[in-house]
């Protein structure tokens, strides 16, 4: 686990605060968005913006417990795992996460083995 | 340590409160169910088919014990319990095996009632009841040759008509003079007799039977009046007898059944008792939809939430004989104060009969077309008052004329490959196999499985039809519905809730009324917080995160992720200075096209959201405010040029557009609302396929309610006439906000209308004018807090994290 943890390259995206809680503020690269999400927990996801569906922008959805609905056409995916919730069938790429203090770091290596 | 549930009993009752509680409490309890019969739980309804051959056993299977498995539930098999101990909370099984409970459910069911006449203990006289008798009788067939099944009611048919299917020659036995006496009125009853001899069964009415003779086997039955029949097999099926003797043994009160009441507990409050074998307000019920309801109240208690309550059931009944189309529903015997209406072909095969009471549907009776009995079901269950549609009524749902019913009600003449759910192009076949492979029973199920029903909703009515044509007397439609899986509650009971205890935040609803996950779903958030800002305005915080994207983001979100900007063009009047800051937007900010929209304004799509509050403000700073054209809002009023300029004009309507939108733009709604105002009754801004439409004449103004175009097409219906500007406003004031307080969030005006009434809204607007005045004041008070141009304030700051990236990585894009 450890070693694991020391190959990771973090990336500093920003302070908690600066996601609004339920909601999700986007990391623009040019390989694809990530969306990063902070739920009523405040606990912090990574998800690539994209639903597995159709490619809706998963960081404009509505997010409840560990789950953000796509605005496009309702898939509900999971935070922690990048699965659609059944029946619905797929997964997005999720990314690690560490928080620090108040400050919020990402990898951008996909932990999820979803990474298409 | 996890608390004992035993189920006593493994049919459908039971199971599915068991099915009801795992998806509420899925780890309270260490679950063991003992059975009787050697089967795990069966759908005990399609018996007939079996016997008729239309289905086999394992089609008929609801619970594989695959499924006990994967619940980590016990299954006894083959297992009687002979005692409950209530002392030391345990049951015996016939074995002498004792098993420990801490909450216990008595789920036995009936047993069929065999007429105990000399010989009914023959070899060949049985009950139809359960798998092993349709074993015998698909048996019997092979070898023997007559059968006599007694009794002329609902089981006596199906059972009967399965005989004769599977090769035997079939006398029917009635101690009446009409079959299915309990369901039917003599003239359908004698249609159903007539079509029933014509496919070849015989029958002898008034017959009492008085001995059954045979040596080990039967082989008469003997009549009262000393007649006889030969007969090989014969079914008793003349009615079920709650199997209580258990319970009763246990000292648990029971009359004609084990009595419980509205929490679904015994005298004993750790002993539950769901579904035949109970006694419910003094009623028992033999069919699968009231049973249903009790497992889910019985569920709500097991898991400890305690605010379920069941409070009896209205029933159906539908004969499962193919080629026979009968539906019986509710009370038709007649009697003080209620009418019948009649429609009587008996040649043609059709008889239709409807009770009203008191303006309500009472009871029907339906026999050769029975398209219309889920509607009549409905009607009855909710109360409607039907005297506005009641010349209609017979005729059934597709001739209600243009209120949007129309195609409705054709899911049983539908082919298999017609198209259901034209949003996700989900055909009829699709629905009707997910169903029964699946073993759905309720819309939810269809929903998420099929996707049917899921988008736009429109063909909600047509998957419910489906459901009920496809599982028979299984399917009732639920009366209301919660508002998402987090709770119970209706919208209804919500937003009253909302009202009467004054809660302002979204987290006090949760709280208040115990939703079951801490921040609700995609589908209760937007709802509350639209009840929460429109029944106190000026105390609820407005959540943004409870908003769907488009009301968030304040534009329209397209496929790519782009977005849509509509600014407000007041009643479709524009100016020159207008239309070149929305061609210098446009080209500013890389609109891909430019589109004039349907309510007469002009929409820039493919905007990057990162460039909204730019384009606003500039866009702004000209004097345009945001369209709405994203929201569950006012969205345009559309007007034509009227008495200004044309020949035909009558009033100034383009002024009175004007107008009605610097009233009502800003305000948030249950659904989109728009408006119209045409100069003369030509209608050319099509005022009548508005929600709210204005229509000038000589005299003054008409004012139409209620109508839509989109999926369903809704003409509106003429409220009133009035003749000055100030009541036109006054009046359209009231509407909206009657609609804002009343109409279920994602509820459009034209099946509010419906829902309620034309008559309704008419009290509350034309007959009661200080209500009309109130409902006026109220309205004002909410806009005063509205209307704030929600893109000028994003322009000068607001919400900025909405629109910007956390971070760049890289180049960016």
């Amino acid at each position: 686990m450890n070693d694991v943890t020391n190959n990771i390259e973090w990336i500093e995206v920003g302070k908690i605060e600066d996601i609004p809680k339920l909601g999700s503020r986007l990391i623009k690269r040019a390989e694809g968005d990530i969306a990063v999400f902070r739920n009523s927990e405040n606990e912090v996801f990574a998800l690539l913006n994209r639903c597995p569906h159709k490619g809706g922008p998963l960081s404009e959805g509505i997010v409840y417990g560990k789950t953000v609905t796509c605005p496009m056409h309702n898939w509900c995916i999971g935070l922690n795992n990048g699965e659609a919730v059944a029946p619905d069938e797929g997964c997005a790429p999720t990314y690690p996460i560490k928080i620090e203090g108040d400050t919020v770091f990402l990898s951008m290596q996909p932990d999820n083995g979803c990474d298409k | 340590m996890k608390e004992k549930l035993i189920l006593i009993g493994n049919g459908m009752a039971g199971m599915r409160t068991l099915e009801e509680l795992l998806k509420l409490e899925p780890e309270m309890y260490d679950i063991t169910v003992f059975g009787a019969e050697p089967y795990p739980n069966y759908n005990r309804i399609l018996l007939s088919p079996v016997l008729a051959g239309e289905k086999t056993i394992d089609d008929i299977i609801l619970n594989s014990r695959e499924w006990y498995d994967e619940n980590n539930i016990e299954l006894h098999t083959d297992s009687t319990i002979s005692e409950i101990n209530r002392v030391k909370r345990t049951v015996v099984t016939e074995a002498g095996k004792e098993f420990e409970y801490d909450r216990l459910l008595v789920a036995t069911g009936s047993n069929p009632f065999i007429i105990p006449v000399p010989g009914h203990e023959l070899d060949g006289v049985i009950g139809f009841r359960d798998i092993a008798d349709v074993d015998t009788m698909i048996q019997s067939a092979k070898d023997h040759k007559k059968a006599v099944v007694i009794g002329g009611g609902l089981l006596g048919l199906e059972a009967a008509n399965g005989l004769m299917l599977q090769g035997m020659d079939v006398t029917v036995v009635h101690l009446l003079d009409s079959l299915m006496e309990r369901q039917l009125d003599q003239p359908a009853s004698e249609m159903l007799k007539a079509s029933l001899v014509e496919k070849g069964l015989n029958f002898l009415m008034e017959a009492q039977t008085a001995e059954i003779v045979g040596d080990q086997r039967v082989e008469k039955v003997k009549f009262a009046d000393g007649s006889e029949v030969d007969a090989d097999l014969v079914v008793m099926a003349v009615g079920i007898r709650p199997n209580f003797e258990l319970a009763q043994k246990a000292g648990l009160h029971c009359e004609r059944g084990l009595v419980v009441s509205d929490t679904m507990q015994t005298f004993d409050p750790r002993i539950y008792a769901v579904g035949e074998c109970v006694q419910h307000r003094g009623n028992t019920y033999g069919l699968v939809a009231p049973l249903f309801e009790q497992a889910k109240v019985c569920a709500n208690h097991l898991a400890h939430l305690g605010y379920g309550r069941y409070e009896g059931s209205v029933t159906s009944t539908k004969l499962k004989v193919t080629g026979i189309d009968l539906f019986s529903a509710g009370d038709f015997s007649g009697g003080e104060g209620t009418e019948d209406i009649v429609l009587k072909d008996p040649n043609g095969g059709v008889y239709k009969r409807l009770i009203l009471k008191d303006n309500k549907l009472e009871g029907a009776v339906l026999y050769g077309d029975t398209i219309d009995g889920a509607w009549y079901f409905q009607l009855m269950r909710e109360g409607t008052d039907v005297s506005e549609i009641r010349q209609q009524l017979l005729f059934g749902q597709a001739h209600l004329g243009d209120s949007g019913h129309g195609g409705q009600n054709s899911a049983a003449a539908m082919s298999d490959d017609a198209q259901v759910c034209d949003c996700n192009g989900i055909t009829k076949g699709e629905i009707v196999f997910a169903i029964s492979d699946k073993g759905l029973f309720t819309l939810d199920d269809v929903k998420s499985h099929t996707k049917a029903a899921a988008s736009c909703g429109s063909c909600t009515g047509l998957v419910e039809q489906i459901l009920e044509s496809t599982l028979g007397g299984d399917y009732t439609a639920p009366e209301s519905k919660p508002v998402c899986k987090c709770t119970d509650f209706t919208h209804d009971q919500v937003r009253a809730a909302i009202r009467d205890q004054k809660l302002t935040s979204i987290q006090t609803v949760f709280d208040t009324l115990e939703w079951r996950s801490s921040d609700g779903c995609h589908v209760c958030r937007p709802a509350l917080n639209y009840y929460l800002i429109s029944s106190w305005p000026e105390e609820a915080v407005d959540d943004p995160q409870s908003r769907f994207i488009n009301e968030r983001a304040h534009g329209n979100i397209q496929k790519d992720g782009t977005f849509s900007v509509i600014p407000r063009i007041w009643g479709g009047k524009t100016t020159p200075d207008e239309l070149r800051a929305i061609a210098d937007a446009a080209e500013k900010f890389d609109a891909g096209e430019v589109h004039i929209t349907g309510g007469q304004r002009i929409n820039l799509l493919g905007i990057e959201k990162e460039k909204l509050p730019e384009m606003w403000d500039f866009l702004s700073d000209r004097g345009m405010v945001s369209g709405h054209a994203y929201g569950k809002a006012l969205r345009t009023v559309k007007t034509c040029v009227g008495s200004t300029w044309c020949r035909f004009g009558t009033q100034d309507s383009t002024q009175m557009g004007i107008d009605l939108e610097k009233l009502s733009w800003g305000s948030w709604m249950p659904h989109k609302f728009k408006m119209a105002v045409s100069g003369c009754p030509r209608n050319c801004a099509e005022a009548t396929i508005k929600d709210f439409g204005v229509v000038a004449i000589e005299s003054g103004w008409e004012l139409h309610i209620g109508g839509n175009g989109g999926v369903k097409v809704r003409a509106t219906d003429m409220l009133c006439r009035v003749t000055t500007a100030e009541e036109v406003e006054e009046y359209a004031a009231a509407f909206v906000q009657v609609y804002r307080e009343e109409a279920r969030y994602l509820e459009r005006t034209a099946p509010w209308v419906e829902r309620v009434g034309l008559s309704y809204v008419k009290e509350r607007i034309l007959e009661d004018e200080a209500g009309r005045k109130a409902l006026q004041k109220r309205f004002l008070i909410s806009q005063n807090i509205a209307q704030n141009d929600p893109w000028k304030e994003r322009a000068k700051g607001e919400s900025a994290h909405e629109f910007t990236p956390l971070k760049v990585v890289g180049a960016g894009i």
